[in-house]
């Protein structure tokens, strides 16, 4: 494998072994992933005050589990153009990641026919923005409801206004993150189009 | 910037071309990496920034892993 650096490729060696050098592998490799679980955790567990510190490392201990089984059966996916110990990681991060997305949604109404989209949709401009921000969120409104689909629009709404996590919503609509995401492109594109249609200049607000 | 500037950015995503998820998460090891060795990690993996830019969740995970990273 092509620039491998030499931990990384210990990392390997050990992992595709058998016996007591494997074992010792993959306990390290828990320990890793485990490190990585409870780092995600500890960065969102504001977000998550009702639950007690045992939950916590629960979540943790279940992330790196799971992260393992994914990395251990994806070993040949690695292609060395990383650290071996930086593409383990995002495995746990990952894991940990969702799990407590969702559990800051569990028992949350996810609004697809949001208030925030009834916010959006009203007129509530402030006085201090410019004339070229005002005409933007005007056409915005109306190409939004006018030239989006409604899974679009709730797509969008839910993601963009409401801030729910992709993931969650992915969960609550029986779909995939990635399909998911391809609606928001769609929507988006489509908006940009439209924008740009009316001979708006989006590039200085938007890029 | 103003709050309704910031609601025209995320209604509107970014301009350029941009990966999906799948192929964000399949990069993201390397793309960390890139940057945390001081090269053009945006050069190296087009269309990464873009959807950092435009996904929260997926933003949030390059977020953790770079601090991860850094520190290891």
């Amino acid at each position: 494998m092509e620039g491998l650096d030499c931990e990384s490729g210990d990392w390997l060696d050990a992992l595709r072994d058998t016996g007591p050098r494997r074992e010792a592998a993959v306990a390290r490799l828990h320990d890793l992933l485990l490190r990585a679980a409870r780092f995600e955790v500890a960065r969102r567990r504001a977000s998550l005050p009702h639950l007690r510190g045992g939950s916590f490392e629960d979540i943790a201990t279940q992330s790196a589990d799971d992260a393992l089984v994914a990395v251990l059966a994806k070993l040949d996916d690695f292609r060395g153009e990383s650290r071996f110990t930086t593409w383990a990681y995002k495995f746990a991060l990952l894991e940990a990641a969702v799990r407590l997305r969702r559990l800051s949604w569990q028992g949350r109404e996810v609004p697809l026919e949001p208030a925030a989209w009834d916010a959006f949709a009203g007129d509530r401009a402030s006085p201090h923005d410019d004339a070229e921000t005002r005409e933007l969120l005007a056409a915005l409104r109306v190409a939004i409801d006018e030239q989006l689909t409604p899974h679009q629009r709730e797509v969008l709404v839910a993601i963009t206004l409401t801030g729910v996590p992709i993931d969650v919503l992915a969960e609550r609509l029986g779909t995939t993150r990635g399909a998911l995401y391809k609606t928001l492109h769609d929507a988006r594109q489509k908006l940009r189009r439209c924008l740009a249609g009316q001979g708006l200049d989006i590039k200085g607000v938007a890029g | 910037m103003s709050e309704e500037r910031d609601t025209i950015r995320a209604l509107l995503g970014p301009a350029g071309p941009e990966l999906t998820c799948e192929r964000c998460f399949e990069e993201l090891d390397r793309y960390v990496d890139l940057e945390l060795a001081g090269r053009h990690a945006d050069l190296e993996v087009p269309g990464m920034r873009a959807h950092l830019q435009g996904c929260p969740a997926c933003r949030e995970e390059h977020e953790s892993l770079l601090a991860l990273a850094r520190d290891s």
